[in-house]
């Protein structure tokens, strides 16, 4: 009878053991997966392998998953399996390499190879992470010859399919898209002064928005599409104002003698961050978009912010910092301790507010880059023809 | 968003007939059309490629409200001049790092900017401020245009009607010297002056 008993006993012991080992491996990855999720530029990417897809379906795959934060390994080693093919159309499936459960299995029809590819990403990324992803959003940027003059354009997300909005062979700057809407409104200095256009992609129609002597630039349209911030030295120095949509009832927002900058809006439309100077100190700064006290952001740390743009889920600001280099930083929506990123300047951010798209030099050109905020991969997008700059990511 | 908020129920119901009825593929449960409506915005495989042109910049069917109280020219003011380039071109005045303080010893290119207007009534002034390219674009934008403005300024004080004086800022596109050193950044930091005379019959 005793060895019956005892016997037992140390059989189990062990495997008690082994259960207790993995259950705590299994709690180290949890935490190990939320610390992640909260220190942006430290998160590791989800690991999966491709098979199956071949040639522009399998690089826009590609692409589109390393931007977001995937890593391509080997099936052996990857968290997901993604295999399918893409002869004639895509056809994708999925599999939970952990517990081998199929995730999803779809075939795309109806549009190019690179869309339904770029739709194939859309499904992983929102099947594995929950977030809808961005390989069917656009942008908007400026593209400059080595003359000065250049146009506005707009392109995917990734640089294709680029078209030229302005034909007009002047300088232009800083589109911005209205919310949920075919329309920019960017500066373009065609009239003998920056002035700023609103431009109806749908049917071409533009109108001037604001054309007072002096600067009229960096138009940022409000999240309800209603009213534009932007930056006039109509009082005799550059400040931030606003204005309905259709170019009335300007209103003054800041009155500093000092040069404002790059205004952007809050998500919930109650706020306007801007770049300016307060006791001799280059700083970001927020005013109330009625109009109301202006309050410093701070970015302890981190000197001469500019180009700040707030995440759509109202979380962080990014902007670029210029310490002889320019560098992506972003800071908690509040102020506080900013992270640096990357090198590059003018971050805008994506509908899901995980990515950014921001310019960089690559010898002396400006060239577009994608950034995934949480794991730090970034990659250059295709060049349009000289300096492609001043990106703003369509929402 | 409203049409994209239309199109993807639409889509998904699509989705959800053609799986029901047509698909007999056996790993492939969902078919997923792929909604094209929102990609005339940059052309697709089925749409033209191209985009509307755009409408002429006709200044009339914008607004133009004028200043209150401020003390910018009207732009309206300086419509039917010509440029006259040379005459000032002498009397550029430069800049330190990210700054728009007129340094002392332009103060005298600036006297010679003031003879010239006080000696020529119809004349009219286009200051253009400009920088080097260690800012970023927009924020060159503004302190090229409180450079501008800083010259303007300075001019008034001088005894020059402000409502003579125009300003534009190239911020870092128009560099005089495109190379990437502090000495061409130093030629870059600056106000060039371009004397306006009326159009003749104007």
């Amino acid at each position: 009878m005793k060895n019956y008993i005892t016997n037992p006993i140390k059989i189990s012991l062990p495997l008690f053991l082994a259960v207790v080992a993995l259950n705590f491996c299994r709690a180290q990855e949890e935490i190990n997966i939320q610390t992640t999720i909260t220190v942006p530029g430290q998160a590791k990417p989800i690991l999966v392998s491709l098979e199956g897809l071949t040639g522009e379906a399998a690089d826009v795959l590609r692409f589109d998953l390393y931007v977001q934060g995937f890593k391509f390994v080997a099936p052996e080693v990857a968290q997901y399996r993604i295999s399918g093919s893409s002869a004639d159309n895509v056809q994708g499936y999925v599999t939970d390499a952990v517990s081998r459960q199929p995730k999803f299995s779809r075939s795309y029809t109806g549009a190019s190879l690179r869309r339904e590819a770029h739709a194939f990403a859309d499904d992983i990324v929102f099947a594995i992470t929950g977030k809808k992803g961005i390989g069917q959003t656009k942008i908007a940027f400026k593209a400059q010859s080595a003359g000065g003059n250049g146009e506005i354009y707009v392109s995917d997300f990734d640089g294709h399919n680029p078209l030229a909005v302005t034909h007009d062979n002047a300088i232009v700057a800083a589109p911005a898209w209205v919310p949920g809407r075919l329309a920019v409104y960017y500066t373009s200095y065609e009239p003998g002064n920056p002035d700023i256009f609103y431009h109806n992609l749908s049917t071409g129609q533009r109108r001037v928005i604001a054309r007072f002597s002096g600067l009229n630039t960096s138009a940022a349209i409000s999240p309800d599409g209603s009213k534009v911030a932007m930056i006039l030295s109509r009082s005799g120095s550059p400040n931030v104002w606003v204005c309905n949509a259709d170019g009335t009832d300007f209103k003054q927002l800041t009155s500093t003698p000092e040069d404002e900058s790059s205004p952007c809006w809050s998500p919930d439309g109650q706020w306007i961050c801007f770049a300016t100077k307060i006791h001799s100190r280059r700083v970001l700064a927020k005013v109330p978009a009625g109009g109301g006290p202006v309050q410093r952001i701070s970015t302890a740390g981190v000197s001469n912010p500019t180009d700040p743009d707030w995440s759509p889920d109202g979380r962080w600001i990014a902007f670029t910092s210029q310490m002889g280099d320019f560098n992506i930083c972003i800071v908690p929506a509040a102020g506080g301790t900013p992270t640096v990123l990357v090198s590059g300047e003018h971050p805008s951010w994506s509908p899901n507010s995980r990515t950014l798209i921001l310019n960089h030099a690559a010898g002396y050109r400006q060239v577009l880059s994608v950034l995934d905020v949480m794991t730090k991969q970034v990659k250059d997008i295709g060049r349009i023809s000289g300096n492609d700059s001043q990106p703003a990511w369509a929402k | 968003m409203k049409t994209i908020k239309l199109i993807y129920p639409l889509a998904f119901a699509l989705a959800i007939t053609l799986a029901t009825t047509g698909c007999h593929n056996h790993k492939a449960v969902g078919i997923t059309p792929i909604p094209g409506q929102n990609s005339g915005i940059v052309g697709d495989n089925s749409g033209a490629n191209t985009l509307p042109q755009g409408g002429t910049m006709n200044p009339d069917n914008g607004v133009n409200a004028n200043p209150s109280g401020i003390p910018v020219a009207n732009a309206d003011t300086f419509d039917n001049m010509t440029e006259d380039r040379a005459a000032l071109e002498a009397y550029t005045i430069h800049f330190a790092f990210d700054s728009s303080v007129i340094k002392s010893s332009e103060n005298s290119n600036l006297e010679s900017v003031a003879a010239a207007l006080k000696s020529d009534a119809s004349a009219k002034l286009l200051i253009e401020g400009n920088c080097d390219d260690r800012g970023t674009e927009e924020y060159n934008r503004s302190l090229g245009e409180r450079r501008a403005l800083a010259a303007r300024e300075a001019l008034a004080k001088d005894g020059i009607d402000p409502s003579r004086v125009r300003t534009i800022s190239y911020g870092k596109d128009k560099p005089a010297d495109p190379g990437h050193d502090e000495a061409a950044w130093a030629k870059n930091r600056r106000d060039d002056f371009v004397l306006l005379h009326p159009k003749a019959g104007a």
